[in-house]
């Protein structure tokens, strides 16, 4: 609650300062932001991190994105980007844009429709240079073509009506790709459209941007430049930050344990907590014993106990939710009494355990008897850190739980291969939107459906959300399946991450969205009042 | 003494040839390569992605062929293309070897300047306060991981001056860029200090114990004269093998250190190359680092000849 006043509170004073006429935006200046580590390479669309997206978003532009200014991303929060205007066919099923015209690359040729569409018949699987891998395919699944019509006019035909495929377009992975640039260009050097121009990517090193001074919308950007020096030690990076070296911390790179120490060394500095929209969740291998069994699933989740791991992990500061990140800064997830009904989320935890031990016990297991189990996961500390506290919750429900480090180069291989029993995983949203995670996470044919998890009903009522209309009730639907997932034991949800970004009071201007790290990095309306 | 010298050079020759085979099995036998990293990175796991990215990066060929790829290509000086950056490797490790270079050469000079002059004091004031300050001094060289001395040097640095040495590229000329390195040259340098402190100052002993030593101090030479010119040219010999030692596995030190200190050095970037599976870096800079090893060697042998004659190499 504290936490939720101090996010709204934060977001007021961000409109406020965004709006206050007293504020005229300074032209000139280096923005200069610590980077945690080496993007895997600067093409928005082959990766899913926000290693990538918080450097490189500003070099692109989408058709439409999220409103800047605005603290939430929500459908009816979304601005033209090189879209001037958009339109619906009668049937929902036509996504007509009229595009900006006098748009250029930074090479300086123009930008026209083809450019859309290359895009997008490269996402949905048609054969492609632009791109050589494609994470987010599942998304626009739904998408059937992409016509043209003139250079500044472009159509997205949709197999069925889907609300969110606008809201897909806003978000800070749908940048618009050139048809002219191959893609080993854009994972080193990309060429956008956006208000800066990559300089220079050196691994290890730095990445550098310089204004665009051809940028369509006139008189941004305001900055100068902006230099991110990848230094992998964290501690490094927050002494460069607290010693002035930097301007701003990556994002959400400042734990509260750490946020002490950086107020300590830098009282003046602005730090603001949000939500992260990555959870964490247990994934759990449903194909093989032990867990194929139904009833030994359900003691899993029974045995948790959410606010325990929030207080070791996160200070008590990440949220308790189900799939979609918790209201008020998620948009879409249930209601806190409706969560507190789910399996693993009630706040009597000891009877819950007393129900999973029954359970148990009628398995032909006890205190004499455990269930041994192996836990994998990641060989990094967040990911290890909530497996051994998962360890020590299983205990109480005699299963006995061993953890299995395991390399991160081959950590995704060895889920897709069911190589494990127990995961523990954390899953970044790109948007606060049930399509994309529901599509991506828990869909019977997606790629990232790590588990393999498959129900048909599940699926329908996918489907039928995605297709539904009305808000309200579309709301109640997603409400529907967060609640099958949960008593499907899906992927059990054991807290939605929340972490602090720092700035300089210097930095004007940045507004942080507070249901998703991935969107708001365009840098446009950014400033630096020296 | 020619003879000599034509047996090394093959013999270093074979050590290399040895160390390549090595270097090329070992990495293709750690588990995961680019294919499955780059896949896990994006967090996809699609065949058809992946057996793309096999095939561009000649991964699929067979391993024999891949080998004699990357030694042919050696032998004409080409590097082959960076996995992860898709650059060529040389424009890759090339700008960054200066960098190291003149971080491990900064380091090994204080270790010297500090270790050599310290030893030398405490050998001749053995058993004083003095000489057990610097045994104090020199066991915590060595027993102080390089790590928590950067961020503790880091952490002052902030506290009292409120700033922190952060690499900059455009830092040109002498001055400035002793002035960036000299903190994390320090911290590297001293373990390598300490080292070399601890055993100039038993060689130091040993020698001032021999004959000559004590014939020189009957002659009437200055204790100066005796230490210097009598003792130290003669109780340098281990430590010189040491040093050169010390320079080459020097490596190992500037990994933690360009780490803490955020410097762009070819030892972080090995490290990151290893973690990607980044065959074409970690194969020709870890043969890099065997050639500096083996030539290193082979200057303290040499170095051996000059400062005693006593030495014969036939």
């Amino acid at each position: 609650m504290r936490l939720t006043r101090a996010v709204w509170a934060a977001g007021v004073l961000g409109l406020v300062t965004v709006a206050s006429p007293s504020f005229a935006q300074k032209q000139g200046g280096t923005l200069r932001i610590s980077h945690r580590d080496n993007p895997p390479s600067a093409s928005i669309h082959e990766e899913s991190t926000i290693s990538v997206v918080q450097p490189f978003m500003a070099v692109f532009n989408n058709l439409v994105v999220f409103d800047p200014k605005e603290k939430v991303n929500s459908p009816d929060h979304i601005v033209g980007d090189l879209a001037d205007s958009w339109s619906w066919s009668d049937d929902k099923t036509k996504l007509t844009f009229k595009l900006h015209q006098g748009v250029k690359w930074h090479d300086g040729q123009p930008f026209t429709s083809k450019d859309v569409k290359c895009t997008w018949d490269a996402l949905a699987g048609k054969d492609s240079d632009i791109i050589r891998k494609d994470p987010r395919k599942i998304w626009y699944n739904n998408l059937k073509d992409v016509t043209t019509n003139g250079d500044y006019e472009v159509t997205f035909v949709l197999g069925r009506p889907e609300p969110s495929f606008l809201t897909m377009l806003a978000g800070g992975y749908s940048p618009v790709y050139s048809c002219h640039v191959p893609d080993r260009v854009m994972r080193s050097k990309p060429i956008g459209t956006g208000p800066f121009k990559v300089v220079d990517f050196k691994r290890n090193e730095s990445i550098k941007l310089v204004r665009n001074p051809d940028y369509f919308k006139k008189g941004k950007p305001y900055l100068d430049a902006i230099d991110w020096k990848i230094v992998p030690n964290r501690s490094t990076r927050l002494l460069g930050f607290q010693s002035g070296e930097f301007d701003m911390t990556f994002d959400s790179d400042v734990t509260f344990p750490l946020l002490k120490d950086v107020m300590a060394q830098k009282p003046n500095a602005v730090c603001e907590a949000r939500p992260t929209n990555v959870n964490s969740n247990i994934l759990i291998n449903r194909d093989a014993p032990p867990f194929d069994n139904p009833q030994v699933r359900k003691a899993l989740v029974l045995a948790l106990d959410i606010k325990a791991f929030n207080q070791i992990l996160s200070q008590g500061h990440d949220l308790d939710g189900a799939a979609m990140l918790p209201p008020p800064a998620g948009f879409w997830g249930m209601p806190a009494d409706m969560l507190a009904t789910l399996p693993g989320h009630s706040p009597d935890v000891e009877k819950s355990r007393a129900e999973a031990r029954k359970i148990m016990e009628g398995l032909g297991y006890g205190p004499n008897k455990p269930l041994k189990i192996k836990v994998a996961t990641r060989n990094i500390a967040i990911y290890r850190d909530p497996a051994v506290i998962l360890i020590d919750q299983l205990k109480q429900i005699y299963i006995d739980g061993e953890l299995d480090p395991i390399d991160t180069t081959i950590w995704y291989n060895k889920i897709a291969k069911k190589d494990y029993q127990l995961g523990m995983n954390l899953t970044g949203i790109g948007i606060d939107d049930p399509d994309v995670n529901f599509y991506e996470n828990f869909y019977s044919t997606s790629d990232r459906n790590y588990t393999g998890y498959k129900n048909a009903e599940v699926d329908k009522l996918i489907d039928q959300q995605s297709a539904e209309l009305d808000m309200g009730k579309r709301k109640k639907i997603v409400w529907e399946i967060e609640k099958k997932l949960a008593d499907d034991v899906a992927r059990p949800v054991i807290g939605h991450n929340v972490a602090n970004t720092c700035w300089d009071p210097k930095v004007k201007g940045l507004v942080l969205q507070v249901n998703s790290i991935y969107n708001g990095w365009r840098f446009e309306d950014v400033w630096l009042d020296k | 003494m020619g003879a000599y010298l034509v047996r090394r050079l093959l013999l270093m020759a074979v050590t290399l040839v040895g160390m390549s085979i090595l270097i090329f099995a070992l990495l293709r036998m750690v588990p995961g390569n680019i294919a499955d990293i780059l896949m896990d990175a994006s967090g996809n796991d699609d065949p058809k992605e992946k057996a793309r990215i096999v095939h561009d990066l000649g991964l699929d060929r067979p391993v024999t062929e891949q080998y004699w790829q990357w030694i042919d290509g050696l032998a004409h000086g080409d590097l082959g293309y960076a996995f992860v950056s898709e650059r060529p490797a040389i424009e890759e490790i090339a700008p960054r070897i200066p960098i190291s270079g003149k971080l491990a050469g900064l380091a090994i000079v204080f270790a010297i300047l500090l270790g050599v002059p310290l030893g030398v004091v405490s050998a001749v004031r053995q058993n004083t306060g003095l000489d057990y300050g610097l045994r104090v001094l020199s066991l915590s060289g060595l027993s102080f991981p390089s790590f928590w001395l950067g961020l503790l040097v880091l952490m002052a640095s902030v506290q009292w001056f409120g700033t922190i040495p952060i690499y900059d590229a455009d830092a040109h000329g002498f001055f400035a860029q002793v002035k960036m390195l000299a903190l994390p040259a320090i911290v590297v340098g001293f373990r390598s200090s300490a080292l070399i402190m601890r055993l100039t100052r038993s060689s130091m002993l040993e020698v001032l114990r021999q004959d000559y030593v004590r014939t020189a101090r009957s002659k009437g030479a200055s204790n100066a004269s005796v230490n210097y010119d009598h003792a130290l040219r003669n109780a340098l010999l281990p430590v010189i093998t040491v040093i050169g030692i010390e320079a080459a596995f020097l490596v190992g030190g500037l990994i933690v250190t360009e780490t803490v200190f955020n410097i762009p050095g070819v030892a972080r970037f090995l490290v990151e190359a290893i973690r990607w599976r980044d065959y074409p870096i970690v194969q020709n800079l870890t043969m890099l680092i065997a050639v500096v090893v083996v030539t290193m060697n082979f200057l303290v042998d040499m170095a051996y000849m000059v400062l005693d004659p006593r030495i014969k190499f036939g």
